[in-house]
C-alpha cells in the first residue's frame, strides 16, 4: 500500500486528550499528521453516529481520545464512552469494516509522549489496512 | 439557515516563527478566503498583542463580521483574549473558535503536510462556528454564606479569616473539640513555642467570633447543588450535655465509672466516658460518648446526671440533621499517622515501647499523660537510649507510601532535641535516610540537633525494631560506614507517615472532588490552582491536601479563604452557556439521559429539563438520547458533522 496516506479524525477531550496533545506540541515530539482532531468537552459526548459519518464522508479511521477511567472530568464520561465504542465496534464489524480503524484511547494531559505514540500506531496501523474507501470514493 | 447569512473572519496568526517558521501562513488565509460564507481572511505576525487584537476589533466592525475563526495556538492559551476583543466589538463571544494550529499542528509537524493541517484546523473550525449561536452565560446568585469541614489550625484559619471579611461560616468538626493535631503537640518547629499557647487564643477567637458557627461532634452527610449555592446535610451527634448549661465543674467525669483509651492522649492515658477532651476544648463542654457509657437510664448508671449541679446533662438529646446553604466549601479535614498495623517489621503495635511521634508530643507536652516528664509507656520508667526513626512507611513504595511526609525531618529534629531538655543524661539516636529540612530557619534547626552532644544522627535504614527483656533492639545499616548497628533501646519513636484523614475518600465522594492515588485531595492544578479542588466553589485548606506543618496549613487555609472571600463578594455568577439543551418537539420523555447525568442536572415530566447551572457540559446525555432531542450548544450533532465534513474534504487544499 505505498502512497497511501490515511485520512483521520480524532475526537479528543479538552481535559485529557486535547491537553495531552498540547503538551506533545509544547514538547515539539514529532508525529504523523493524518489526523485532524475536533476537540469535545468530554469523550462522552461523542456519538457514534458521529464516527459512522466520518467513516462514510471518507476518514480511513476514528480516533477517541478520553481520560484514564477514574480520571474523567465528568467523572463517568469515559466509561460511557468505552461502552458505546465496544458496541459500536461489533456493529461495524457487521458492516464488514475492520473494527481497528475506531480505536479509543486513554490519554492525560500529562503525557504528551503517549499521545504521539498513539497517533503513530494507529497511522501505522490503518496504512497496514489500507484505505477503506475506493479511490475516487466519498469525500 | 444560518449559513446564507455568515460573514466569516478568519485570522490567521505567525506567532513569530513559531507558527510561520512551518506552517505557510498566507496560504492559510488565502484557502480560507475560499471557503464560502468566508468574507475576510489575513494573517498577522501576533495576534494576541494589542495590534493583533486592534486589527481582529477593526475587521469585525468593518466587515460586519458574524463570526471568527483564529488560527493560532491552543485555545486554553488565548480562547478569553479573543472572545473578549470580540466582545468589545460587538460581536457576541461565542460567536469566536479557535483553530489550534501551533501545539497540535507547526510545532508537531513539517514540511506541505503541515500548512495542509493547518488549512484542514481552520477550515474546520470555520464549519463549527458558522453553526454556532450568540450565548450569554447565565446568571446566578451567590448564597453569601461558607461551610469549613475540620477545625484543625488550617479549618480555624481559613474560618477565621472568611469571617474577619464579614461572612458568616459554619465550621464543621467531627470531634468534640476543635483544634485538630495541633492540639496534640508540645512545642513546634523550629521556634520551639509552645503549641497549645498559640493555638488556644485562635480557637477563643473562634469561639467568640459572632460570625463563626461551631458545629463540633458533626459530620458532612450529603451535598448538593453547586458553586454559589450548595445545600448542605450535616449529622449532628448528640453530647447529652447542653454547652449552655455545662459549667465545666467536672463532676460528672469524677464519678463516671468507664475507663476507656484516650484518644486525645494517643491512648496513653483512660478518659470517662463523660469527658472533655482537653481543658481547652471548643466548644468548652463535656461530651458524654454513648458508645462507650454503661446506660444513660438511671437503672443502668446515670451516676453523671445525679452529681451535675447545674442540670447540663440531658439524656434525651438526639440526633440532629441540620440543612444549610453555603456558597463556598473550605475541606481542611487533615491527616492521620500511619496505622501502626502496617509497620510490623518495627514492632509498632506490639511492642509497647515502640511509639508515634504524636505519641510521643503528648509525653512532651505539660498536661499530657506524665504531666510532661519523659516515661515509657511498659513500665514509666525514664528512657535513657531513644531511637527516632524517619522515614517510617515513607518513601518505601515497595512496602508503603511512595512519598515523603515532609514535616518528619522536622519534628525528629525537634524530638531529639526536647528529648535532651527533659533528660539531660539521656542518649539519642536519630536514624534517616537524608534530611530535608527545606523551609525558612529550618536547616539551622536541624543543625542544631545535629551538632547536639548525644544527639547521634546515623544515615541508614532500620531493617528490625524488636523486644528483648526490657529492651527495645534496633537493627540497621550505617550507610556511611558500611557497618551494622545495634542500639539497646529504651523507647523508640517512629516518625510515621502522613496519611489523609480516615473519611476523606468518602467526603471528597459527596463534594465531586477527586483525590490523588494516595488519597489527598486533589488540587484543579498542582502549580497554579493549588488552593481549589476541580469542582468550582469547593477549596482545600492544610495537610488533606497533601503532608504540611503548620506555617504551610496556615498559609494555604488563608490563600483558599481569599478565593472564597472574592466568591462570596461577586454580585453575581456567571455560568458557562455551553451546555446541554431539550429539543421539547422530539423529546419522548423516555428519561435514559437523567441517570446519565453525573451530576443530576435533568429532571424529566412529560419532557426532560436541563438545569443550566446544574448541567457542568460533558455532553453525555446528548450521545445517550435515542430519540436526538437532547443536544449541546454550539456543538450540536449537524455542526460536528459538518466539521468532520470539511475535516475529510479531498478538495484541493492548495499546498
Ligand atoms: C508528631 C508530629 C509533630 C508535629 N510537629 C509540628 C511542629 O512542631 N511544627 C509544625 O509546624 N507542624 C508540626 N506538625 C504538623 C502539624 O500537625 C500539621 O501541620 C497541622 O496539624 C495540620 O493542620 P490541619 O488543620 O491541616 O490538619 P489537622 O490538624 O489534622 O486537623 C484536621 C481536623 O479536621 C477534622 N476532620 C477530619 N475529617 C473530618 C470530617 N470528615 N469532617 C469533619 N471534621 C473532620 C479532624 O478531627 C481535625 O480536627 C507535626 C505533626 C506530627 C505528626
Ligand atoms: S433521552 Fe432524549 S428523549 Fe429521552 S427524556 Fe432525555 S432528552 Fe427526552
Ligand atoms: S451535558 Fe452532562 S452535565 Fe449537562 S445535563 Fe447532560 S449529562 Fe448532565
Ligand atoms: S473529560 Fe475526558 S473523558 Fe470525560
Amino acid at each position: 500500500m505505498s502512497g497511501f496516506e490515511p485520512r483521520v479524525v480524532a475526537f479528543l477531550c479538552r481535559w485529557c486528550a486535547a491537553a495531552g496533545a498540547d503538551l506533545a506540541g509544547t514538547n515539539r515530539l514529532q508525529y504523523p499528521p493524518h489526523a485532524i482532531p475536533i476537540r469535545v468537552n468530554c469523550s462522552g459526548r461523542v456519538e457514534p453516529q458521529w464516527v459512522v459519518e466520518a467513516l462514510k464522508a471518507g476518514a480511513d479511521g476514528v480516533l477517541i481520545g478520553g481520560c484514564h477511567p477514574g480520571d474523567c472530568h465528568y467523572v463517568v464520561g469515559n466509561y460511557k464512552t468505552r461502552r458505546r465504542v465496544y458496541l459500536l465496534r461489533k456493529v461495524l464489524e457487521e458492516m464488514g469494516i475492520e473494527p481497528e480503524r475506531v480505536r479509543l484511547e486513554w490519554v492525560s494531559a500529562t503525557e504528551g509522549g503517549r499521545f504521539a505514540q498513539v497517533m503513530a500506531e494507529f497511522v501505522a496501523e490503518l496504512k497496514r489496512l489500507g484505505p477503506l474507501h475506493e479511490p475516487g470514493g466519498p469525500g | 439557515m444560518p449559513e446564507t447569512r455568515a460573514r466569516i473572519g478568519v485570522f490567521v496568526c505567525h506567532c513569530g516563527k513559531n507558527i510561520a517558521g512551518t506552517v505557510d501562513v498566507a496560504k492559510v488565509a488565502e484557502q480560507a478566503a475560499r471557503i464560502p460564507g468566508v468574507v475576510y481572511a489575513t494573517h498577522y505576525e501576533y495576534m494576541c498583542s494589542d495590534p493583533g487584537q486592534a486589527l481582529l476589533k477593526r475587521a469585525i466592525r468593518e466587515h460586519r463580521l458574524t463570526g471568527v475563526v483564529v488560527a493560532a495556538c491552543s485555545p486554553t492559551m488565548h480562547e478569553d483574549t479573543f472572545r473578549k476583543a470580540a466582545e468589545e466589538a460587538g460581536l457576541n463571544p461565542y460567536l469566536v473558535e479557535i483553530a489550534n494550529i501551533r501545539e497540535q499542528v507547526s510545532w508537531v509537524h513539517s514540511g506541505p503536510a503541515a500548512t495542509e493541517k493547518a488549512v484542514r484546523v481552520t477550515r474546520t473550525m470555520v464549519a463549527k462556528v458558522q453553526g454556532n449561536r450568540a450565548l450569554r452565560p447565565a446568571e446566578l446568585g451567590v448564597v453569601r454564606r461558607a461551610l469549613v469541614v475540620g477545625g484543625g489550625i488550617a479549618g480555624i484559619q481559613a474560618a477565621l479569616d472568611i469571617a474577619n471579611a464579614g461572612f458568616d461560616v459554619i465550621l464543621v468538626e467531627r470531634s468534640p473539640s476543635i483544634g485538630g493535631h495541633m492540639a496534640q503537640l508540645s512545642e513546634t518547629f523550629p521556634t520551639l513555642d509552645c503549641s497549645q499557647c498559640i493555638l488556644t487564643p485562635k480557637m477563643v477567637e473562634v469561639a467568640r467570633h459572632p460570625r463563626i458557627r461551631i458545629l463540633a461532634y458533626s459530620e458532612v452527610e450529603e451535598v448538593s447543588g453547586f458553586v454559589g449555592n450548595y445545600r448542605v446535610r450535616i449529622r449532628k451527634k448528640p453530647t447529652f450535655v447542653d454547652p449552655s448549661k455545662c459549667n465545666l465543674c467536672g463532676e460528672c467525669a469524677r464519678v463516671c465509672p468507664v475507663r476507656v483509651p484516650n484518644e486525645f492522649d494517643r491512648g496513653l492515658s483512660t478518659r470517662t466516658a463523660i469527658y472533655i477532651p482537653f481543658p481547652q476544648a471548643i466548644p468548652s463542654t463535656y461530651t458524654l460518648d454513648v458508645q462507650n457509657c454503661l446506660g444513660i437510664l438511671p437503672l443502668r448508671c446515670g451516676k453523671c446526671a445525679e452529681v451535675c449541679e447545674a442540670k447540663a446533662i440531658d439524656f434525651d438529646m438526639h440526633e440532629e440533621i441540620l440543612e444549610e446553604e453555603v456558597g463556598a466549601i473550605v475541606l481542611a479535614t487533615g491527616y492521620e499517622l500511619y496505622p501502626k498495623e502496617a509497620m510490623a517489621e518495627y514492632g509498632y503495635g506490639t511492642v509497647p515501647d515502640v511509639i508515634d511521634g504524636l505519641e510521643f508530643e503528648r509525653l512532651l507536652s505539660a498536661s499530657g499523660p506524665t504531666r510532661g516528664e519523659i516515661r515509657r509507656p511498659s513500665d514509666g520508667k525514664v528512657p535513657k537510649e531513644v531511637v527516632f526513626i524517619q522515614c517510617s512507611g515513607s518513601r518505601d513504595p515497595e512496602h508503603h507510601k511512595p512519598y515523603c511526609s515532609k514535616i518528619c525531618c522536622m519534628y525528629t529534629a525537634k524530638h531529639a532535641l526536647l528529648y535532651r531538655h527533659a533528660v539531660p543524661d539521656g542518649q539519642a539516636y536519630v536514624f534517616y535516610i537524608d534530611i530535608r529540612a527545606g523551609g525558612k530557619d529550618y536547616e539551622e534547626f536541624v543543625n542544631r540537633a545535629m551538632q547536639e552532644e548525644r544527639i547521634l544522627y546515623i544515615r541508614g535504614k532500620v531493617a528490625k525494631v524488636f523486644r528483648e527483656g526490657d529492651k527495645v533492639v534496633v537493627w540497621g545499616v550505617d550507610t556511611l560506614t558500611g557497618k551494622r548497628v545495634e542500639v539497646r533501646a529504651d523507647l523508640v519513636v517512629l516518625a510515621q507517615a502522613v496519611v489523609p484523614s480516615p473519611g476523606t475518600a468518602e467526603l471528597a465522594r459527596k463534594l465531586r472532588v477527586a483525590c490523588g492515588s494516595e488519597g489527598f485531595l486533589r488540587e484543579a492544578h498542582p502549580k497554579l490552582r493549588p488552593l481549589e479542588a476541580l469542582t468550582a466553589g469547593v477549596f482545600l485548606a492544610g495537610a488533606a491536601q497533601g503532608p504540611k506543618d503548620i506555617p504551610e496549613s496556615v498559609a494555604q487555609a488563608s490563600g483558599a479563604a481569599a478565593k472564597v472571600i472574592a466568591l462570596l463578594s461577586a454580585p453575581k455568577l456567571a455560568h458557562a452557556p455551553e451546555v446541554a439543551e431539550v429539543n421539547e418537539e422530539l423529546c419522548s420523555g423516555c428519561g435514559i439521559c437523567a441517570p446519565q447525568c453525573p451530576y443530576g442536572a435533568i429532571s424529566v415530566d412529560e419532557v426532560a429539563h436541563v438545569n443550566e447551572i446544574l448541567c457542568e457540559g460533558c455532553g453525555t446525555c446528548v450521545a445517550a438520547c435515542p430519540s436526538g432531542a437532547m443536544t449541546f450548544r454550539n456543538v450540536e450533532d449537524e455542526q460536528v458533522l459538518r466539521m468532520v465534513r470539511a475535516a475529510l474534504e479531498v478538495a484541493d487544499v492548495g499546498v
